[in-house]
């Protein structure tokens, strides 16, 4: 044996099945003969079995009567839609109470959030209270309290409770006035989107000037005229154009103003609670991820506290709290599928729910249902992290 | 020298002595600090104890002093009954006990799910709590021996002398129980299996992998249960006919196997470099390398963010309730509609009670997974 061929040993003397790259492509490709196998076994089950209980396949269903009904429609709908139009409600009603889920919980989270680095003692306390229950029971019965629980208590029709506001509460639901938008409508609203606009711009060039002069102009007083006073004086002078129809209490039921059906405030109110709890929780760990020394210097450099807050502390904290709301709202999206559990008529319930039950098709239906959360849930994130790049941190 | 007398000033007494400077430690200066530092807070704190003051003898007066303790049916909870009015109904709960926590297992057996809850207690005490030594063994005991020994002790087997007991008898605490234990059971060498093929360089390992992460992580649970349910039976040949717990906790298993992936990742990412090529340049080959250096340190430092998907796992057994199997929460919905039992203030004794259970497995898995975290946590942020 030669010193040259111990210290280097040539490519020829390994064995094939020694060779990592051999071994790579034979591990692949037992691993991909694997999955194939286990696809084609579970599809030509399927297409037996679907065969063998006269189950149809495809999506012919798609523009049969459904011959059901749903209790909240936002597109209108009668039993003698298609289940495809059934499908566009389930939708909606699903991107309906996340949409408003996502909103509360987010305000209901970003305070209590705060509250619980609060110098009180007692308010942090009871933030911290509030977060630990909530994080730490289920959801599903988080809303089986609310559904069953507190809105279950609720008085019949006849003994309303009447809220101020015209706002009355029965087994029914929530009803309230309804805002009815006449024609003339339209000028306040264009102008107010105007001064919108024109706000946005001062504020550009207010942030210009500081760069250049290192004084911000004040702004302040004259946007809240932009806002505020300018279009309610449009308002006004195309006479008011805006009523509203109030909920009149009947002796069985209350008619007129818009009724939101029990089952809707129970997932809203549920979804919020229970999400804001993590919220505060992602909001309290993007701040306390700031580094003292930052506030310090902040302090040192005469910022006021507030100052402190806004210009050092939020724009810094914000880069983390950013990704982990994103697997929040996420989460809430994918969470409103619980509404099949106390029959709101979210995607889940009308498509794998009904649906289902009349056509046996299973493979369609949940196929399809999963299809639409994936691509919300792909859509989301590419959003957040287009959003996230914006915040990111500039490395220098 | 006359003119040293007058620039000059020497003090011949004492001055009085300042005022000591407030209180810096104690009681007074605790309440000082942290309820009337400001105007505003001390406005804040009165409203908050007043507030406090006003619901928390109501509370009390209805959970604790109204409440009825000992009931054989719905009648001892009415207040038209029972002369004054009454709190919650916790006899509700103590009439049910055995269905709450075992469903309808033959009450003749229940020494099996009893010895079962046993078991998996020791298991987890000797993974979870520090000073028990060998958690190799603990691994051993918990990953393979206890999950078949758990299996014939519940589902029972003829050739060992156990009745067999069919799944749709079983129910209650004892099925979140096992659903949880399953899923922690599968879900974490799945899971680990899964994070290492995401971070291999096979791109057939890799690609199946992240397809199935990103797949599973992107539907929500009550989706793949329904798959699960519906289309499971679907893709197996028709003698089959699986189990409707089995199939629900095949769902379960995945489902979490992606989310325990995700953790595992985030530890092997925290592997400096080194390590690896530190285990290859000793000659060591894939397995070995994973085995010996990586995934001990890398489950460690990973051990919080499992327990908390322990937590969520636990949390979210609750969903099976939707497919009809009777975890705890469905047979306290069942019993809620018990003929003997039908009155308007039940729901919030049943409910009540389970979120108070949830509750403290939760918080007390929480705790847990915080104190970890203090341990392996030695870099000095603030």
């Amino acid at each position: 044996m030669s010193v040259e061929s111990a210290g280097r040993p040539s490519e020829a003397k390994v064995v094939f099945y020694n060779d990592p790259r051999v071994r790579s492509l034979f591990f692949q490709l037992i691993l991909l003969a694997l999955i194939v196998a286990l696809f084609w076994f579970a599809y030509d089950n399927t297409v037996t079995n679907l065969k063998k209980r006269n189950i149809a396949q495809g999506f012919g269903f798609w523009n049969v009567e459904a011959g059901f009904d749903i209790s909240q429609t936002l597109i209108s709908y009668s039993a003698a839609s298609s289940y495809g139009r059934a499908f566009w409600v389930g939708l909606l009603n699903t991107l309906l109470v996340s949409f408003v889920s996502i909103v509360l919980a987010t305000i209901l989270g970003v305070v209590i959030g705060i509250l619980r680095l609060s110098k009180n003692w007692l308010i942090a306390k009871l933030a911290t209270v509030y977060v630990e229950i909530f994080r730490n029971i289920p959801l599903l019965l988080i809303l089986y309290f609310w559904y069953r629980g507190v809105l279950g208590l609720l008085p019949e029709p006849r003994d309303s409770i009447k809220l101020p506001g015209s706002i009355i509460l029965n087994t029914r639901g929530l009803m309230m006035p309804r805002p009815v938008l006449a024609d003339a409508f339209i000028y306040p609203l264009v102008v107010f989107v105007l001064m919108t606009i024109a706000s946005i711009a001062l504020v550009w060039w207010a942030g210009r000037v500081q760069e250049r002069t290192g004084i911000r102009p004040k702004t302040g007083w004259l946007i809240a005229g932009l806002m505020v006073l300018v279009p309610s004086i449009v308002f006004i002078v195309s006479g008011a154009p805006l009523s509203f129809d109030v909920p009149v209490q009947g002796r069985f039921n209350a008619s007129g103003g818009m009724t939101l059906a029990p089952e809707f405030v129970s997932m809203v109110v549920g979804l919020t609670t229970y999400t804001a709890a993590f919220i505060a929780e992602n909001v309290r760990a993007g701040i306390l991820a700031i580094s003292k020394g930052q506030t310090e210097a902040a302090q040192s450099l005469g910022l006021s506290h507030a100052q402190t807050v806004r210009l050092v502390i939020m724009p810094q904290a914000l880069r983390v709290i950013v990704p982990l709301l994103n697997s929040e709202y996420l989460s809430l999206t994918k969470n409103s599928s619980l509404g099949v559990s106390i029959g709101y008529p979210d995607l889940v319930s009308v498509f794998t729910g009904t649906v289902l039950n009349q056509t046996g098709q299973a493979v369609e239906m949940v196929s399809v249902t999963m299809l639409v959360y994936l691509t919300l849930s792909l859509l989301t994130s590419a959003f957040m992290n287009w959003f996230n790049r914006r915040v990111a941190l500039v490395e220098r | 020298m006359t003119t040293s007398a007058e620039t000059h000033f020497i003090r011949s007494t004492f001055k009085e002595p300042i005022a000591p400077p407030m209180r810096t430690s104690g009681a007074i200066h605790w309440l000082r600090e942290n309820l009337f530092s400001s105007p505003l807070n001390t406005i804040l704190t009165l409203v908050i104890l007043y507030f406090l003051y006003s619901i928390i003898p109501g509370i009390v007066d209805v959970l604790i002093i109204k409440a009825v303790w000992v009931a054989e049916d719905s009648k001892a909870c009415v207040a038209d009954v029972v002369g004054h009015p009454v709190g919650m109904c916790w006899g509700f709960v103590g009439a049910h006990w055995g269905y709450f926590v075992f469903g309808q297992y033959p009450e003749h057996l229940r020494w099996r799910p009893e010895l079962f809850f046993a078991l998996e207690g020791i298991g987890l005490a000797w993974l979870l709590i520090q000073r028990i030594p060998r958690k190799d063994l603990g691994m051993i005991y918990f990953f393979v021996v206890f999950p078949i020994v758990a299996f014939f002790l519940l589902s029972g087997s003829t050739t060992l002398g156990l009745e067999v007991v069919q799944t749709h008898y079983w129910g209650g605490f004892l099925v979140s129980i096992v659903i949880g234990t399953v899923g922690i059971v599968i879900s974490v060498p799945l899971g680990i299996i899964l994070a290492l093929g995401r971070r291999s360089h096979m791109p057939v390992a890799r690609s199946s992998s992240v397809v199935m992460i990103e797949f599973i992580r992107g539907v929500p649970l009550i989706t793949v249960l329904f798959m699960a349910n519906v289309m499971f039976p679907l893709f197996v040949p028709e003698g089959w006919r699986p189990d409707s717990l089995l199939r629900v906790l095949v769902g379960v298993a995945l489902f979490f196997s992606a989310y325990m992936a995700e953790t595992v990742r985030g530890g092997l990412q925290a592997i400096p470099r080194g390590q690896y090529e530190a285990a290859q340049a000793l000659g060591l080959g894939y397995w070995q390398m994973m085995i010996k250096i990586i995934l001990p340190q890398a489950l460690k430092i990973v051990i919080p963010g499992i327990v908390n998907n322990f937590i969520g796992l636990l949390k979210d057994t609750t969903l099976v309730a939707i497919v009809n199997i009777f975890d705890f929460l469905k047979v306290i919905e069942a019993s809620l509609n018990d003929p003997v039992w039908r009155t308007s203030g039940m729901p919030f004794a049943g409910y009540l009670f389970a979120a108070i259970v949830y509750f403290i497995l939760c918080y007390g898995m929480a705790r847990y997974s915080m104190s970890v975290e203090r341990r392996l946590a030695t870099d000095h942020r603030h």
